[in-house]
């Protein structure tokens, strides 16, 4: 049978506040536990939440991004439930009435295709605390800092159709939260997160089929494992003739599996109703378009400035932009080197590879974007060679110095001396007597293959320094004779 | 309209509150009623009157972003039954 994946996502972006969404306690990873709550984080009776101005701002940024409607008036809703890490017995989040209402993103795809993905709504909520199950006697231990931690989810229509599209979406949308500063986008600890509902249909069919839903999936890698193994999972049980149970399920990175969560009876009888203790937000006209007008750039605009301004191809373009710090790296960059092409070249070149094999991220890059133009700017003068230039980048990578203090030191100075480069040039004509005569005796397309020998002859003996722009024409004139 | 015993007893489940069957004889009894009001509440044309969230005739205020309280773990974990570590523990929860 031949299947159509369906997908639709739920990502929980960690907003970064200083203070929390209804109280007064910092926000922030990897404190002691306890220690960032107050009453209304501890749910204790009496205590009133207070909304925070600045997460309000940041969901309305998120919904201009992604072209959508604004809720002019919205409703915080309790969604009921108990669980130790929820002290109150309810999460305040938003039902109805959300902040963001439909919007749509429109995804590139490595084959440079683009499809536009349908955004249902993007509301705000509160985070819950933590549990851990380890090492209390047979109790559980729970940590509240995170609880009451302001969230944007956003929602995807089931406009999904494969793990590269999901993977794509989710890409975008981190590099949107990124790009506006509303979330640091480290998936590591927690501040994206992703939850996937995902069923098969036969190819053809309208009809959706059951669905799964696993939860709580943290890194771009494990969201496409996780698609992969569910299709394969779901595919062998409909194939073989069975039926696709929907529940919530769990994917385990070590064995690459999905596997079902123990969902309690009614768990998904929420009864959600509108928070008495909050009033509606409502907004103006004028402060809806102020946010809209002071929105930074983002990466898609990025992208086709890009384009027009420095003359970069769609993908080279599309590239840089991917992460706010590659496009700010690129573009302080070429402040210093003033020629787009050479330093797209280098960026997506050499420095990708170098921070690709130490897996670092461009923020941490032990070169910064100054000093790597007036690398570049080194090779754009002629001082040194492009081959010349990788070694002396390696060095500045390794901490010895600055593109000219190394080229300095280690005597790389590109030779352009044309009577030094002539001399040298008549020494391997010398010596390669037989060389010369079979060159002189061949056509014009057979020279053209054999001139690499003697330039390579010239490289050798300069030992790289000979400036390859010189070494060309004057080479091809003594060869003549 | 009224409500059958299963109802009352999940009803109860959800709020976590444990009912005797005297007590489920008697909610069932009390919430059929308030059901029954309701009922006769819906027979209201409400044809384009917008739902209402909050009965007070106001818009919610806002908190600037700023870290307003200080750690005060002792004081709270003093009131908890069971602490260690810093964290409240609470009985084994496996989900």
């Amino acid at each position: 049978m031949n299947w159509e994946v369906v997908i639709g996502l739920e990502i929980h972006t960690q907003l970064s506040t200083k203070s929390k969404l209804f109280s007064g306690a910092a926000v922030g990873f990897g404190a002691e536990p306890n220690t960032q709550t107050t009453l209304v984080d501890l749910g204790m009776p009496g205590a009133l939440p207070v909304f925070n101005k600045e997460a309000l701002r940041m969901a309305v940024m998120f919904g201009h991004a992604i072209n959508a409607e604004i809720g002019m008036t919205s409703v915080f809703a309790r969604k009921n439930y108990f669980y130790p890490d929820l002290p109150k017995g309810y999460q305040t989040s938003q039902m109805d009435h959300p902040i963001v209402g439909k919007g749509y993103l429109d995804v590139v795809l490595d084959d440079g295709t683009t499809s536009r993905i349908g955004i249902t709504r993007a509301h705000l909520e509160e985070d819950a605390g933590k549990s851990l199950h380890e090492d209390f006697q047979g109790m559980t231990g729970i940590d509240l800092n995170r609880s009451s931690t302001p969230l944007l989810e956003i929602v995807s229509e089931p406009d999904i159709r494969s793990a590269k599209e999901a993977v794509a979406y989710v890409k975008m949308i981190h590099s949107i939260v990124t790009y506006l500063g509303i979330c640091d986008g480290n998936m590591a600890e927690g501040s994206m997160r992703c939850d996937i509902n995902l069923s098969l249909r036969p190819k053809g069919q309208k009809e959706y089929g059951t669905r799964t839903e696993i939860k709580n999936v943290n890194s771009f890698r494990f969201i496409e494992k996780a698609i992969y193994t569910e299709i394969e999972r779901q595919a062998d049980i409909l194939e073989d003739g069975g039926r696709i149970i929907q529940e919530t399920r769990l994917y385990d990175p070590e064995k690459n599996e999905t596997r079902s969560m123990r969902s309690k009876e009614d768990a998904n009888d929420y009864r959600y109703f509108p928070c008495p203790d909050l009033l509606p937000v409502v907004l103006t006209q004028e402060y809806v378009d102020d946010i809209k007008t002071s929105l930074p750039e983002l990466p898609s605009q990025k992208a086709a400035r890009f384009q027009s301004e420095y003359a970069l191809s769609e993908y080279d373009a599309s590239v840089l932009s991917s992460s706010r710090a590659m496009a700010e790296f690129f573009e302080n960059a070429n402040d210093v080197v003033k020629d787009a092409k050479l330093t797209t070249n280098w960026v997506m070149g050499e420095l990708s590879k170098l921070l690709n094999q130490e897996q670092l991220d461009i923020e941490n890059s032990p070169v910064n974007a100054q000093a790597f133009g007036e690398l570049l700017v080194r090779i754009k003068d002629d001082t040194i060679n492009g081959k010349t230039a990788k070694d002396v980048f390696q060095a500045m990578w390794n901490g010895e110095g600055s593109a000219d203090e190394i080229i300095e030191a280690k005597g790389l100075k590109q030779v352009t001396d044309t009577g030094a480069i002539e001399a040298m040039i008549q020494t391997i004509l010398d010596a390669n007597a037989a060389q010369v005569e079979q060159y002189r005796a061949a056509d014009d397309d057979k020279q053209k293959k054999m001139i690499g020998f003697f330039v390579g002859q010239v490289m050798k003996a300069s030992q790289g320094k000979a400036n390859p722009g010189l070494v060309n024409p004057i080479l091809a004139r003594m060869l003549k004779g | 309209m009224s409500i059958d015993k299963q109802d009352v007893q999940k009803i109860a489940h959800l709020a976590r509150l444990a009912l005797t069957e005297a007590d489920a004889d008697q909610y069932q009894h009390s919430l059929s009623s308030v059901l029954s009001l309701v009922e006769q509440m819906q027979s209201v044309n409400t044809d384009g009157v917008e739902p209402l969230s909050n009965p007070l005739e106001m818009t919610q205020r806002l908190r600037e972003d700023v870290v307003t309280e200080e750690n005060r773990r002792d004081a709270f974990l003093a009131n908890a039954p069971q602490a260690e570590a810093g964290l409240f523990l609470v009985p084994k929860v496996i989900d």
